[in-house]
């Protein structure tokens, strides 16, 4: 089968799941909510401790004023909205509940269903947490030197962000054919995001090691590095070498994840379900 | 003649099942080392399908026959033997392979459980690549056979059993599948809804030409579908042929249940008394002499009504197993 055709398929798939996924997810506007207020909860939890924090230490923390927090963490909302997964919760469900095996059964490869869940979904939460986010700039003025080249810079960085945790994320949802308590595996990787990639403050708020690993490791490049661009942090070279960074990391992950998952059935085929 | 369109030579399947115990120590400590133990759930099978057959698949639970159909639609790689389906090796999964079969699990839903059926009609048809003709023509048939009309716009949680199931089967059959692996199709299902689906397959077989292999806990089920059954039983081969034979060589027995007005009477004398309750009084007796028995019963006693049976199937395949023969 050519790759033209083969793209055409997929884009039917993606399509139809859209609409699928719309339409369940529309049957639960009310979870949906509670999930998006936690989406935002959590930042503006961070948002008013450092703003705190700033204006008792003389207006600024690690170059950081009230403004700026304000904007680091309406920034960090919205990139964080569209890069993040559910994914690691789901996988064991599904592996137990047996969805899996229909999946198997199906002349696809799942992940295709999961992308195109995940952005349908975000279709629909996007625009509310659009909302969400205006009515909080105008309560906590954020500040930020917003520039044509690093909102420019930013679409791909976005993109990229998503791809790499996704892919990321999807990788490691495979360890639920190892083990039936993800949870414990889930719990050390949000404990590493929570540090490494700009959740709990800001990275250059953090040591210079810790600033070093975060560079190295995956997790500043799915999510602190395109808030940091966009707000006009970072020099142009520093912009270019984090985009070099993301695509390093996605062609890892594109390994990663292929790796696990190959791996994953075969276990899965070993054991059933 | 043509190659069959499922062989299986020698399969085996031995489960490596890990013990483990409980606490979040020894779930750390599995993920380096476990404790394995082998149970060998399909343990040497060998039968061909012809193409366009039913066959029936039975064996009491634990039998290995989900197992079996699991290899052979891809899910699991089998631990030994080979096995072809429609000349492919299922448990590669090739995309072209996965095309042309299902499998169909009574006791698991591959329906999005919140929106219509037809919605997720319409995903597998974009899955499989249908051609939107030929998916519409395929639906109208599985609508106009099943009953389906009212169902597919009503949110699938919103379904009853049946109805569901009903859906399940369409879904699984969408793109006309050349090999279908019914897993328990019409469990938990009422009478009428089973003699539905039952009737279906029937007619898709013999419309489509399809390959039918059919597990089922209901004697109907089978007797109303299948010419020839395979039994199984702690993975093994116990019985392949037809079914007529089958309930000829290992059912030597029928049970009468006679309902008595008087509770007091001993039936000892005309046959083994399996159960006795209230005046209700079961009875095994040989085949052959079912009709005497039951014409001396009518005669001798004071009989409100009387019921000849076959035997359950379980009761069959325990015999089939046990290898009690008459």
């Amino acid at each position: 089968m050519n790759l033209l055709e083969e793209l055409r398929s997929l884009a039917r798939l993606y399509g139809q799941q859209f609409r699928t996924t719309f339409a369940t997810m529309l049957q639960y506007r009310a979870s949906l909510l509670i999930w998006m207020i936690a989406q935002v909860l959590e930042p503006l939890v961070y948002l008013i401790v450092w703003s705190t924090v700033s204006n008792g230490s003389g207006g600024s923390v690690g170059g950081y004023t009230a403004q700026g927090f304000a904007a680091y963490y309406l920034a960090f909302m919205l990139v964080n909205q569209v890069t993040y997964t559910w994914i690691m919760w789901e996988y064991e469900y599904r592996i137990r509940q047996g969805a899996l095996s229909f999946a198997l059964l199906k002349p696809v490869h799942p992940i295709h269903a999961d992308i195109s869940e995940n952005l349908s979904s975000k279709l629909i939460t996007l625009p509310i947490l659009l909302v969400v986010a205006f009515i909080l700039a105008l309560i906590f003025h954020p500040a930020a030197a917003l520039t044509v080249w690093a909102l420019l810079a930013f679409i791909p960085a976005l993109v990229l962000a998503f791809l790499l945790r996704f892919l990321l994320e999807w990788t490691l949802a495979q360890a639920a054919f190892w083990t039936t308590r993800v949870s414990a595996t889930n719990q050390v990787y949000f404990l590493l995001m929570l540090f490494l990639a700009g959740q709990i403050a800001p990275l250059t708020l953090f040591p210079r090691w810790i600033q070093i690993v975060a560079d190295i490791l995956p997790f500043r490049w799915m999510l602190g590095f395109p808030v940091e661009l966009v707000l006009g942090r970072l020099t142009q070279a520093q912009a270019l070498e984090g985009l070099a960074a993301q695509a390093v990391w996605l062609a890892v992950s594109l390994v990663l994840v292929r790796l696990a998952w190959r791996a994953g059935v075969r276990v899965y085929s070993a054991v059933g379900a | 003649m043509s190659e069959p369109a499922v062989q299986l030579k020698d399969l085996c399947k031995t489960y490596r099942v890990a013990e483990r115990e409980s606490g979040m120590g020894a779930a750390l400590g599995s993920l380096f080392h476990r404790r394995m133990q082998a149970v060998q759930a399909v343990d040497g099978l060998t039968f061909d399908l012809a193409p366009g057959e039913i066959v029936g698949f039975l064996g009491p639970n634990g039998a290995g026959k989900t197992t079996t159909l699991k290899m052979l639609s891809g899910l699991l790689h089998p631990s030994g033997g080979a096995g072809r389906v429609l000349g492919f090796i299922p448990w590669k999964r090739e995309r072209a392979f996965l095309r042309q079969i299902t499998l169909v699990m009574g006791q698991r839903n591959q329906l999005v459980w919140d929106i219509p059926a037809a919605d997720s009609f319409e995903l597998n048809r974009v899955i499989y690549r249908l051609p939107r003709a030929d998916y519409r023509r395929t639906l109208d048939e599985l609508t106009d056979l099943l009953a389906l009309g009212p169902l597919l716009k009503k949110p699938v949680r919103n379904l009853s059993l049946g109805e569901r199931m009903k859906c399940e089967v369409a879904a699984a059959l969408l793109h006309r599948p050349r090999v279908v692996f019914l897993d328990e199709p019409t469990i938990g299902l009422d009478v009428t809804m089973q003699r539905r689906i039952r009737a279906f397959i029937a007619e898709y077989n013999r419309r489509s030409g399809a390959t039918v292999l059919l597990t089922s806990h209901y004697m109907a089920d089978v007797e109303a579908l299948c010419k020839r059954v395979i039994v199984i039983h702690h993975g093994r081969l116990l019985f392949d042929g037809d079914l007529s034979a089958l309930i000829q060589q290992f059912t030597a027995h029928k049970t009468i249940v006679v309902q008595l007005e008087d509770c007091q009477a001993d039936l000892r004398r005309y046959g083994e008394v399996l159960e006795c309750e209230d005046g209700r009084v079961t009875l095994r007796v040989p085949k052959a002499e079912t009709a005497r028995v039951t014409e001396r019963l009518l005669a001798d006693l004071p009989v409100i009504d009387l019921l000849v049976q076959d035997p359950p199937i379980e009761e069959v395949i325990d015999r089939v197993f046990t290898q009690e023969t008459a």
